[in-house]
């Protein structure tokens, strides 16, 4: 099977459905001509041309209004916003039109719109270029968020958002574009062709909106996370030689509700992880839902490991970012409560 | 004209220039080799138009920068110590090593801050010049933004508003011919930024970024009607970045031809500059040279100042989210 890395997949999704779909189109800052600035989007307008793959102007709101509109109109747009922390011009459209649309006219139409967006930290971009912006997205009722941990995951839920009816944010965790991290930026970079999930088939397939993946099974606690906290709450289990159940969300909106209940219930522990801020996070969802569901199986508080409370800082990237040592910590809590 | 011009204020806009070229080569340089994290969008090539405004204002003035930040701080008075130490993340920088390159401000010098955030700055210039107008001062705000910025939506209600209010501010567009690797031609339909003006009811202005006097001019006047209570104007400049969009090598694809860049190299801001000042007898190639010699001093001292310069305290990381 080919070797692909995350950027990779993705461009291959974006191929695979402008091929197979004369509605798909992809549109974006940079994203025609250049091949976008992570290349997600490379050779796609030399493939499928100028009216397909369209460079537009820095001009977010312009980007996601417009394919809302090209989205009722029976196309299926898949906008590119640069990084996630330049969509908050276009937030507006998200949340007063975009979600809103088939509710407010009963079903009778909607944009079932694509919105890309590198997000996340770990790559010295401060501020303004590391931020993961989910938990403003889950909030918004009418809208799917996803944010893959892989190659093979994001190619096949790349196809199935651009193939849903519904509007999806789908979230590209930049720091393993090109391998899996696990949190130790003094590490050798890890490329994806030694991992598993760097094994992308060439072709179509897909990846349901709505499923979890138990990325590991385990019998003494549960860590619930997504993207790049993947790979690292994969490093700090094996350092504390815990057996956790990992648990890879995937998707925040549809969650899957039933396969996080499975674990909890069987390893009544559990330790919240994400790279967004803590306070009002996704993880406070994450939490609340184990305790509504899972409370009788519960043998000690839920844990969550987050970005600190402050902007992301240019400085001290590496005590902002939940790494291995935060993690650890949390399990060895969760593990000798109760 | 430009003999109306005192040589003290053609010299100062000179060595402002210098400070900028060699900063930013320095700068590229250092990231270049890893010394420097994260990205930095260099203003070689764009000096004139920072230099040819600043020398108008005081600190009491106030800025709002862009992503190419570096050039504006400096030609507003910022020193290479605190601003090395704020690309290097130490204690010692402008903003303690919490912003970083993209967006380092200070509030002193009347410098609002760079911004990681296209078109993020003229509605802050905005409310700056409004506040200025309010307090009954004679103080201007001036925005600094892109061609590429002149698409956002920001840009366009920071316009109708400072016409609207009349207020002291300027709009100075930095036209490059890009927004990161897309030519002008390919994100909007006009070929003169300043054209979209008199659709806000404010003057546009249209002037050779890479002439510093000629930036001079155009600016004073502008900020002349603005302390004057004549509101706001679109200064539009157009000028060349040198190197690519993110630091030096870019990420080394081809979107613009050699002969373009070397054109635009060969009206630089500062040889021109130097041209003139030699022409008129105010500064010899020699005194130029030392100029650069000692600017070179300079920023050479800054990079030991910052590299020297402890780093902030992993406490401070959670300092200053709230008063
Ligand atoms: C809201 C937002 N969208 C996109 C970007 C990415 N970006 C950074 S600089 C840039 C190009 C800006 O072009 P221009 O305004 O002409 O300034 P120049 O870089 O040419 O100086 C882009 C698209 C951003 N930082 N913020
Ligand atoms: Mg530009």
């Amino acid at each position: 099977m080919p070797q692909m890395n995350m950027i990779q997949a993705l461009n291959s999704a974006m191929d695979i459905m402008l091929g197979r779909d004369p509605g798909v189109i992809v549109i974006g800052e940079d994203v025609g001509y250049f091949g976008g600035v992570f290349r997600t989007t490379d050779g796609l307008q030399r493939k499928y041309g100028e009216h397909r793959v369209i460079d537009a102007p820095i001009a977010e709101g312009g980007i996601i209004g417009s394919v809302i509109g090209m989205g009722v109109n029976g196309l299926r747009p898949v906008a590119e916003i640069q990084f996630a922390d330049y969509i908050y011009p276009g937030f507006d459209q998200i949340a007063s039109q975009l979600a809103k649309l088939r509710y407010r006219t009963a079903g009778e139409f909607c944009a079932p719109v694509t919105i890309r967006s590198p997000c996340g930290g770990g790559i010295r971009g401060g501020q303004t270029h590391s931020q993961s912006p989910e938990g403003l997205f889950t909030h918004i009722c009418g809208i799917k968020v996803v944010m893959p941990s892989n190659p093979y995951d994001a190619k096949g839920l790349l196809i199935s958002a651009i193939e849903d009816d519904d509007p999806v944010v789908f979230f590209e965790p930049k720091r393993i574009y090109n391998g899996p991290f696990d949190g130790d930026p003094d590490k050798p970079a890890v490329p994806w062709s030694t991992h598993p999930a760097g094994e992308v088939p060439e072709g179509y397939y897909s990846v349901p909106i709505g499923r979890a993946e138990v990325v590991r099974p385990g019998e003494d606690l549960t860590i619930l996370c997504y993207g790049t906290m993947v790979h690292v709450a994969q490093a700090a289990a094996r350092l504390v030689e815990a057996d956790a159940e990992i648990i890879d969300v995937r998707t925040m909106v549809p969650l899957d509700v039933a396969t996080l209940r499975q674990s909890v219930e069987k390893t009544g522990r559990c330790v919240i992880v994400h790279e967004a801020t803590r306070f009002s996070g996704y993880g406070a969802e994450l939490s609340a839902t184990i305790q509504e569901e899972c409370f009788y199986s519960l043998e000690a508080p839920i844990v969550r490991v987050c970005g600190w409370d402050t902007p992301y800082p240019h400085a001290f990237e590496w005590q902002y970012f939940p790494g291995q040592k935060r993690l650890v910590a949390a399990i060895e809590q969760v593990l000798e409560a109760g | 004209m430009s003999k109306q011009i005192s040589d003290e204020v053609l010299l100062d806009i000179h060595r402002r220039m210098v400070r900028i070229r060699i900063f930013e080569e320095t700068a590229g340089k250092l990231a270049e080799d890893g010394k420097i994290p994260g990205a930095l969008h260099l203003y070689v090539g764009e000096e004139a138009v920072a230099c040819g405004v600043m020398v108008h204002l005081s600190n009491k003035d106030w800025i709002t920068s862009t992503h190419r930040g570096h050039g504006h701080l400096i030609a507003k008075g910022g020193e290479f110590d605190r601003m090395f130490a704020e690309l290097f993340g130490r204690s010692t920088g402008y903003c303690k090593g919490k912003g970083g390159s993209m967006h380092v401000s200070n509030l002193d010098l009347g410098m609002l801050g760079a911004n990681g955030i296209v078109g993020g700055g003229p509605p802050i210039a905005v409310g700056a010049g409004f506040s200025n107008k309010f307090r009954k001062t004679k103080n201007v705000s001036i925005s600094f933004f892109g061609d590429g910025a002149s698409n956002e939506g920001a840009f366009h209600e920071a316009a109708n508003m400072a016409a609207l209010y009349k207020l002291p501010v300027i709009f100075v567009c930095e036209n490059n011919g890009y927004g990161e690797y897309t030519p002008q031609a390919n994100h909007q339909a006009i070929v003169d930024v300043a054209d979209r003006a008199s659709g806000y009811g404010m003057p546009g202005v249209i002037v050779d970024g890479m002439d510093a006097v000629a930036v001079y001019e155009a600016a004073g006047e502008a900020i002349e009607r603005a302390r004057n209570g004549e509101g706001p104007t679109l200064l539009e400049c157009k000028t060349y970045r040198y190197y690519d969009h993110v630091g030096v090598r870019g990420m080394g694809m081809t979107y613009r031809t050699d002969e373009e860049v070397e054109y635009w190299k060969g009206r630089d801001p500062i040889d021109m500059m130097e041209a003139r000042l030699a022409e008129q007898g105010i500064l010899s190639k020699k005194d130029a040279e030392a100029i650069h010699e000692e600017v070179t001093k300079q920023v050479q001292a800054g990079v030991e100042f910052a590299e020297s310069s402890p780093m902030p305290t992993p406490e401070s990381l959670l300092e200053d989210v709230y008063a």
